[in-house]
């Protein structure tokens, strides 16, 4: 598969996430609702609102994804389109990969980019406010791709919202971990090597989950 | 065996607990037709979709030479899409430039600009079938290409299906209708 193959599998997701399931605005309205939640049932109190607020995004960003991720392989599944990229001579990993990074560019960077403005409602230290941001865009990415393999797996189950979350949520667990740390370490050295660890988590998903998609893809149209 | 396009031996199939088929031999080779024959329900597309690499054999073995054209029950088409941007993704994907060719064969140039979801159930298999002029495949694995098309499309896709394997190509699909194309030779299941 060439280039112009990636980038015209490209178009066509970023598209299909637009027009399906409100493209970003259902993620981000519920992004911003778990986040409007937390802050008011913490009630009155700044201080416990402010040292917990990193946390709170993580796992609004979570549930944001949720939104759109059930439909992401299914759709291809009952239309037919992925029968047709199994036939391919080329490897499915690269329409996995499209698929997955137009997702994220739809419904998981948007969120990322209003995380300051969320973050600033839940009392975060202004001053984390950029570094928060960036490990937000990095660590989505690592959640949207575990996301769209749980998504894959459960593509012919009907109803498999939920089947995704138990699938996805402990794989989640390296990027929560050194994001929040990351965010807690500000200042200090330490930042730059938990930083690091979440860069290298991403970039672990990105090199391996293709496969395990492609492999669980190849299992539903059976 | 070198020549062959496509290859089973002794395939068999089960779905749930009912035996499909079993013991299932052929050969297709340059410029053959085979129809699958059989009563709904019988394995045709189960046949076709193991042929495709879709679904695999309980038992026996199968190979066949890709890349292959496969055009499914499913149209394969997004409603959000018009008719030239779902010819432009597979041309592009698979490196043809029979897009042209595709839509003037298929009398498409009028849909050109249309969202699928407007289209009949007629023109999206249409549209589905022009995928096989986007790029030249000598296999082609049709279920049911002639379902939901009118009588002028479907004398065209009779033509194309004769015409492909008079090339050199070779044709498997599975059909209901009796047509006036002579297969090489028949499966029944």
């Amino acid at each position: 598969m060439k280039a112009k193959a990636f980038q015209s599998i490209f178009r066509q997701a970023v598209s299909e996430a637009w027009a399906k399931g409100g493209g970003f605005i259902l993620p981000l309205s519920f992004f911003i609702g778990v986040g409007v939640l937390v802050a008011f049932s913490v009630g009155n109190r700044a201080e416990l609102l402010s040292q917990i607020s990193g946390g709170i995004l993580w796992v609004a960003i979570v549930a944001g994804a949720f939104v759109t991720m059930e439909r992401l392989y299914q759709a291809d599944l009952e239309d037919g389109v992925l029968e047709l990229h199994l036939q391919d001579t080329g490897p499915l990993t690269e329409y996995v990969l499209a698929k997955t990074l137009a997702h994220w560019l739809v419904s998981g960077l948007p969120m990322a980019l209003f995380s300051p403005l969320v973050g600033i409602m839940l009392q975060m230290p202004r001053e984390l406010l950029p570094l928060a941001g960036l490990c937000y865009s990095v660590g989505s990415l690592a959640i949207f791709l575990w996301g769209g393999f749980g998504a894959a797996l459960s593509s012919s189950v009907r109803r498999g919202g939920l089947l995704i979350a138990l699938i996805a949520l402990p794989l989640y667990v390296p990027t929560i971990l050194f994001g929040v740390l990351t965010i807690e370490a500000f200042g200090t050295d330490e930042m730059f090597i938990n930083l690091a660890f979440l860069l290298s988590s991403t970039l672990f998903t990105l090199a391996v989950s293709p496969f395990m998609t492609s492999a669980a893809l190849r299992m539903s149209a059976d | 065996m070198e020549s062959e396009m496509i290859y089973a031996r002794n395939l068999g199939m089960v779905r749930g607990v009912r035996k499909l088929f079993s013991g299932i031999d052929f050969d297709v080779g340059a410029g053959d037709l085979v129809v699958l024959r059989g009563p709904n329900g019988s394995g045709k597309t189960t046949l076709l979709r193991i042929l495709a690499g879709l679904t695999s054999p309980i038992v026996g073995e199968v190979s066949v030479h890709s890349p292959h054209h496969w055009i499914g029950h499913l149209n394969g088409l997004k409603p959000f899409e018009t008719a030239k941007s779902h010819l432009k993704l597979w041309a592009s994907t698979w490196g043809g430039d029979g897009i042209d060719r595709a839509a003037k064969t298929f009398q498409l140039e009028k849909l050109y600009a249309i969202p699928v979801g407007l289209l009949s159930a007629g023109q999206k298999r249409r549209l589905a079938l022009a995928r096989l002029l986007l790029v030249n495949r000598e296999i082609w694995l049709l279920d049911e290409p002639l379902a939901s098309l009118d009588q002028t499309t479907r004398h065209l896709v009779r033509r194309l299906i004769t015409d492909h394997c008079k090339k050199g190509g070779c044709v498997v699909t599975a059909m209901h209708e009796k047509t006036d194309m002579v297969p090489s030779f028949e499966i029944s299941l």
